[in-house]
């Protein structure tokens, strides 16, 4: 982390609020593409005796990311070619429950710069959503880095 | 199926996550998160694509094997008391792998006025390579 680049201008964007209704559907066929057969995705009266009601798996909000396909993209400056998923981090800070509406509001958090392995340069970008309900309290935070990989050295014949 | 509940009480420092394992992982199951998730980069279910993009074939997407830490994680805390999870990808997983997903607790506590534990999380293909680092924290009930 030798060149912290604080004043990249790519810091602070951010994209357009995009909503997302929280689907009862939704909740159970991604618990079950992730294996998890956990009753508090399944069992309503179970989910409501301990979790308040149907609660949506900790990575579901992944969906939000492709729920607009346009409005929320930020221009983070990236060859999608060479960018990798380096890290995923979710912060609760409220339940949500199925039915609830979140709004998510992505903006870029933190844009570093690094020496590739295999020399050139990585840039590390994360992406901070966060989602509030239909009352407007925050619920979690998502933070995702992407690592836009080295440019492969071109050769000259 | 409904899990035994994990009381504070009843937490140690170094208590082990317990395991959860899915053998043989398959294209299907790749094909159900591109469909569960939305994400349809064709890296993950398009073999012409993957080749062309020097791939020897289709990989998992990042989020499902944290998906699976995710359940392994949610079977032990329960999910209304999960703070935080943090995964970091250092491998990909490939149609046939074995991914094994643990973790064990290393810190007891209390903060904001609940019960909390810190713990590690790991998922590992067949071979023993790591594939997934990750962090939690979660909020237990006590029995008092």
């Amino acid at each position: 982390m030798e060149q912290s680049s604080a004043k990249d201008p790519r810091i602070g964007r951010s994209g357009q609020p995009t909503t997302m209704r929280v689907e009862l559907g939704k909740i159970r066929e991604f618990a079950r593409a992730i294996k998890d057969d956990n009753p508090v995705y399944f069992d309503e009266s179970y989910a409501k005796r301990e979790a308040g009601g149907v609660m949506p798996p900790p990575t579901f909000t992944m969906t939000q990311a492709f729920w607009d396909e346009s409005a929320s993209r930020i221009d983070h400056g990236l060859d999608m070619r060479r960018v990798l998923h380096g890290e995923q981090e979710f912060e609760y800070v409220k339940a949500v429950h199925a039915g609830d509406t979140l709004t998510a509001k992505a903006r870029i958090s933190n844009v570093e710069k690094r020496p590739g392995k295999r020399g050139g340069e990585m840039t590390l970008v994360t992406l901070e959503t966060e989602y509030r309900n239909q009352s407007g309290e925050v619920c979690l935070y998502a933070r995702s880095t992407i690592i836009e990989t080295a440019k492969p050295v071109e050769k000259k014949d | 199926m409904t899990a035994s509940k994990l009381y504070f009480e009843n937490v140690k420092e170094g208590d082990e996550v317990p395991s959860f394992e899915v053998k043989n992982l398959t294209r299907t199951d790749i094909v159900k998160y591109a469909g569960a998730s939305g994400d349809f980069n064709p890296i993950h279910h398009d073999q012409t694509f993957a080749e062309a993009a020097r791939y020897p074939t289709v990989f998992a997407h990042g989020m499902l094997n944290a998906g699976f830490v995710s359940k392994c994680l949610t079977d032990y805390v329960g999910r209304p008391g999960l703070r935080r999870f943090k995964v970091r990808f250092t491998s990909q997983v490939w149609p046939g792998d074995t991914i094994t997903c643990g973790g064990k607790v290393t810190k007891k506590y209390s903060a904001d006025g609940e019960n909390r534990i810190d713990g590690e999380l790991f998922a590992k293909n067949q071979k023993g390579e790591t594939v997934i680092q990750g962090s939690f924290v979660a909020a237990l009930p006590s029995r008092q």
